[in-house]
């Protein structure tokens, strides 16, 4: 993770520096863009490494363990594909296999860049039902970086909004009463339709 | 279940192990029958009291070199190639055999350089190894310096290379200005040797194999998250600096030693891995481990006795035999599976 430019991140009340790489990963999982270096893992072994911070020095897993893993994995219908390789998966089965593997890891914040990046409409909408799904069900917090305004619009229970000069952050409702989306993208081309709550293509 | 076992191919491969072992020793310039063998090995005497001597001061401690050798190199390739996730990465590659030479080269043929003080004591069991891994983990050292500048694994390999030669130049050097008989030595050290080693030097041998072995095993999580990459590692509660040192630290004492008492051998250390791979099909190192030492043991053997066994006269360098052996059967491995992974 990049340290901050500037200021200080506190996490649960203390300092993101404060902690170490161990006692952080029990309260904070990832799931990330960077493509996975090429392997022969299966899909069940990238989810139980999920459970490294809590297993011994061998890396043992045990009942506890393998029920957090199998959790996950009902958690994200992923059961069909357990035995398979990695990279064997579509983009989009990898991105659930991904979120399991940061439920196993049994953290109360989950944090995802950019999910949906390579997905199309129908998988981007298919993660992000997940997702909410996932808040509702395990009362976990989610933090997703996105471009998907309008998803975000729609699913997100609170919105960061970042712009060039600006951070604003609030409830959706609370934001768009706010207008605080009339000036994110050029207004010629988008605009923000308030009644949709939905940024829709400019005609003249 | 999801973990699979491979109870069945460990039995085999260690059957296979035992097997090579003892074939490893009934070769060789003089023909000593099975029985006898058998009989010298679980302690009784021979007919011949010359068997004796030939069976435990020369082929049994050139088995046992054998098998500590080919496990080493294979686990610190393993290690090289997870480490950076390349493919191609192995303690060759890396420069970090280049090293080891440079080591000895000062030692043997700095000697007749810079005098008396080297020469005083003429090259002892421990000084060897000690010269060897210095000089391994000054050149990994410098490459994982430069590696971190430079974080593109293709740099990160030319730049093993590049050491590879800066070694080799200044062995050149050195070589220029020494003297024939010393050459000579050095000259021998290269071709690799499994056979030189007395059951003192093999002690030595063994205790640091074993320590580097022992501290594989506490790394084996750490490798297994680096699978993901760093940032999931260190997401994971890995401290990835501490364990990447401590990696490196495992491969240069590994490859320092082994480079020491038997030559840079060349292949294994790129080869063994890939090998076990294929085998195994899975990445766990949980299960690599304990296949690359297997394997790495039996196919060093392989080498050893196609080395004994042409003209049973001489001996072959060793070195020669496991490129000659090995390469072509990663080529067909790979042609048939198509497929390569770290």
């Amino acid at each position: 993770m990049q340290k901050p430019i500037a200021g200080s991140i506190h996490f649960d009340g203390k300092n993101l520096d404060a902690y170490s790489e161990n006692e952080l990963s029990k309260k904070l999982s990832l799931v990330l863009t960077e493509r996975l270096p090429e392997s022969q893992l299966t899909v069940f072994e990238l989810i139980a490494l999920g459970r490294q911070p809590y297993t011994n020095w061998i890396d043992k897993l045990a009942e506890e363990d393998l029920q957090k893993i199998h959790l996950a994995i009902e958690q994200t219908a992923i059961a069909h594909l357990k035995n398979n390789r990695f990279y064997e998966l579509s983009d989009g089965q990898l991105q659930r296999v991904l979120i399991a593997r940061a439920l196993a890891q049994d953290t109360a914040v989950i944090i995802l860049d950019e999910p949906t990046a390579h997905l199309d409409m129908h998988q981007t909408i298919n993660i992000f039902s997940l997702l909410q799904k996932l808040v509702k069900e395990t009362d976990k917090t989610i933090i997703i970086s996105s471009h998907e305004v309008n998803l975000a619009l729609q699913l997100a229970d609170e919105i960061i909004l970042l712009t060039e000069n600006k951070v604003q952050f609030g409830t959706t409702e609370a934001l768009i009463s706010k207008n605080a989306f009339e000036n994110l993208f050029p207004n010629n081309l988008l605009k923000f339709n308030k009644s949709l709550q939905q940024f829709v293509i400019h005609k003249n | 279940m999801e973990q699979q076992s491979y109870k069945k191919h460990f039995i085999l491969l260690s059957i296979l192990l035992v097997v090579l072992f003892f074939i490893n020793i009934s070769l060789g310039s003089v023909s000593i029958p099975y029985r006898e063998i058998l009989n010298t090995l679980s302690g009784g005497i021979p007919s011949k009291e010359s068997w004796q001597t030939i069976i435990l001061h020369f082929r049994l401690p050139k088995a046992i070199t054998a098998i500590l050798v080919g496990s080493g190199l294979s686990v610190a390739g393993l290690l090289m190639q997870t480490f950076f996730r390349n493919p191609l990465a192995g303690p060759f590659v890396l420069g970090i055999s280049s090293g080891a030479s440079l080591g000895v080269a000062l030692l043997i043929l700095g000697s007749s350089l810079f005098g008396g003080f080297f020469l005083t004591n003429s090259i002892s069991s421990w000084s060897l190894p000690i010269a060897s891994s210095l000089g391994a983990f000054l050149v990994l050292s410098a490459v994982i310096i430069a590696a971190n500048k430079v974080r593109n694994t293709m740099s990160i390999l030319i730049i093993g290379l590049m050491f590879g030669s800066l070694t080799a130049a200044v062995i050149s050097v050195l070589a220029y200005f020494s003297e024939a008989a010393q050459i000579q030595q050095y000259l021998f050290w290269s071709f690799g040797s499994l056979g030189n080693l007395s059951w003192n030097e093999l002690l030595v041998f063994i205790v640091i194999y074993t320590s580097g072995m022992l501290a594989t095993l506490t790394i084996i999580k750490p490798l297994n998250s680096l699978l993901l990459g760093e940032n999931y590692a260190k997401s994971l509660g890995i401290n990835v600096k501490k364990s990447r040192n401590f990696i490196l630290l495992i491969t240069s004492v590994l490859t320092g030693v082994i480079t020491a008492f038997a030559g840079p051998i060349a292949f294994i250390g790129l080869a063994v891995p890939h090998i076990a791979r294929i085998i195994f099909s899975t990445s766990n190192h949980k299960t690599l481990i304990p296949a690359v030492v297997i394997l790495g043991g039996i196919i060093m053997l392989i080498c050893d006795s196609i080395a004994q066994l042409p003209t049973s006269e001489f001996t072959l360098p060793i070195n020669a035999i496991t490129s000659l052996f090995g390469a072509p059967i990663v080529i067909w491995l790979l042609v048939r599976k198509k497929k390569i992974f770290v």
